[in-house]
């Protein structure tokens, strides 16, 4: 049985409208959204035999005459819900561009080089502890046309289904300390008291030693109702 | 009277939503755009073998200027013809009702399934496909829902009934030829699609 979730928390979410992300003015919806209360539905269920344990190495599922370009990195944490429960045996796909900033994507005109051996593309199943771990490396920055000299800082793209269809999330993962998250306005379009649950932390833990550096990044999905107790006063 | 909080909860705070941007292609949808990289899901969700009524459920996706939008990623989840939905224990073997497209290689931005209508799963209801639209310059996912046009039972159903009467023909699918469905999604206008909060 699937229980009922809690809602989404849109005061941490971003808006549909963003004056400072041009491309949603045409495209965010501009009616209040409509709620649907008490359904429950599981989330999809989708290949999971198509997903090969080398998934998880980007550093390795590209290659075709060597090594990628750039700085390995290990990215890792856990999926979580609200209440701090693992959420286990869930998806987690992300996609991201090379190290000089470029992906592979045929639409992607910006010119930095293509690497041979990298194809930006990973996906895993978290384990018992909601934990996911992948081997990659780290994305360059891009130019985008928002704006004027307007660059993407270094992300990762994530999406994720959690237990519930209401779970799903699609979103990006970001770098401590990179100077162009204060001027990104999709990393601006979240309220500034949650933007820095889409940052990542550097860990000398997961680092490995003479390999690669570390960086852990817990993602929270929206939990179920029976762990909010409520008195009422 | 105790003075407490309403509510008293320790939630850590949910990730916030981003969008899923221009390239998603290679990554969520690999195998549709010709990338050497298997497929979690796809457009072709049902064939001969599958029991139930096969149809194809076809749209675009337009944005607020009446231009079709050739970077979006459509989801759709539904029950199998009997209303049942798959689960990971037990999977219809040859149906997960589960199937995933992109709208940028039919043209006009296009997106395509070939699935079966699903039946009944909770009594009450009208048969309908669950569907989560996400694109570029969208920064938070859109649940919306199919009905199927003439349908008699979308009379007596409890979602479309909290849709105001003059919004639901935004949520029906309409037959275009036989076993094909037609469904534009519009992100905005005066035939904005009904979105969800689930
Ligand atoms: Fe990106």
């Amino acid at each position: 049985m699937v229980k009922l979730l809690n809602p989404r928390d849109f005061s941490s979410q971003p808006g549909y409208l963003d004056s400072g992300y041009r491309s949603t003015a045409l495209r965010g919806p501009t009616k209040p959204l409509i709620p649907i209360r008490g359904v429950s539905l599981a989330a999809p269920v989708y290949g999971h035999d198509r997903i090969a344990p080398g998934d998880a190495d980007l550093t390795v599922n590209g290659r075709k005459e060597g090594e990628p370009q750039g700085e390995r990195i290990i990215v890792t944490g856990r999926v979580l819900d609200e209440n701090g429960r693992p959420l286990a045996n869930t998806l987690v796909e992300i996609w991201q561009a090379n190290a000089a900033g470029r992906y592979i994507h045929v639409v992607d005109q910006h010119a930095a080089p293509l690497d041979p051996n990298f194809f930006g593309g990973g996906r895993c199943v978290t384990d018992e502890q909601g934990r996911y771990r992948f081997l990659t490396i780290k994305p360059g920055a891009y130019p985008w046309g928002n704006h004027f000299n307007a660059w993407r800082p270094n992300h990762i793209h994530f999406s994720l289904f959690g237990h519930q269809f209401g779970q799903r999330l699609v979103t990006q993962m970001y770098f401590p300390g990179d100077p162009l998250l204060l001027l990104d306005p999709i990393y601006l379009g979240v309220p500034a008291k949650s933007r820095e649950r889409m940052v990542a932390q550097f860990s000398i833990d997961v680092t490995e030693e003479g390999y690669a550096l570390g960086y852990v990044f817990d993602i929270v999905l929206r939990g179920e109702n029976a762990a909010i107790w409520e008195t009422h006063g | 009277m105790s003075g407490q909080d309403s509510t008293v909860t320790q939630l850590l705070g949910q990730t916030p939503s981003q969008t899923v941007g221009p390239f998603f292609a290679y990554g969520l949808t690999p195998q549709q755009y010709g990338y050497d990289w298997v497929s979690i899901a796809g457009g072709d969700m049902a064939d001969e073998a599958t029991p139930g009524d096969r149809i194809t459920l076809e749209g675009q996706v337009f944005d607020g200027a009446g231009k079709p939008i050739a970077d979006a990623m459509i989801e759709i989840w539904q029950a199998d013809g009997t209303g049942a939905f798959a689960t990971e224990q037990g999977r219809n073997t040859r149906f997960t009702g589960f199937g995933r497209v992109g709208t940028g290689m039919l043209g006009d931005g296009l997106f395509r399934f070939t699935t079966v209508k699903p039946g009944v799963s909770v009594a009450g209801e009208a048969p309908h496909i669950n569907i989560i639209v996400t694109m570029r310059g969208l920064l938070m996912h859109a649940f919306t829902r199919v009905y199927f046009d003439g349908d008699a039972r979308n009379d007596m159903d409890p979602v479309l009934a909290q849709v105001p009467p003059e919004r639901r023909g935004t949520l029906l699918a309409r037959k275009t030829s036989p076993g094909t469905w037609r469904f534009d999604i519009h992100m905005q206008g005066d035939a904005e699609t009904v979105f969800f909060d689930l």
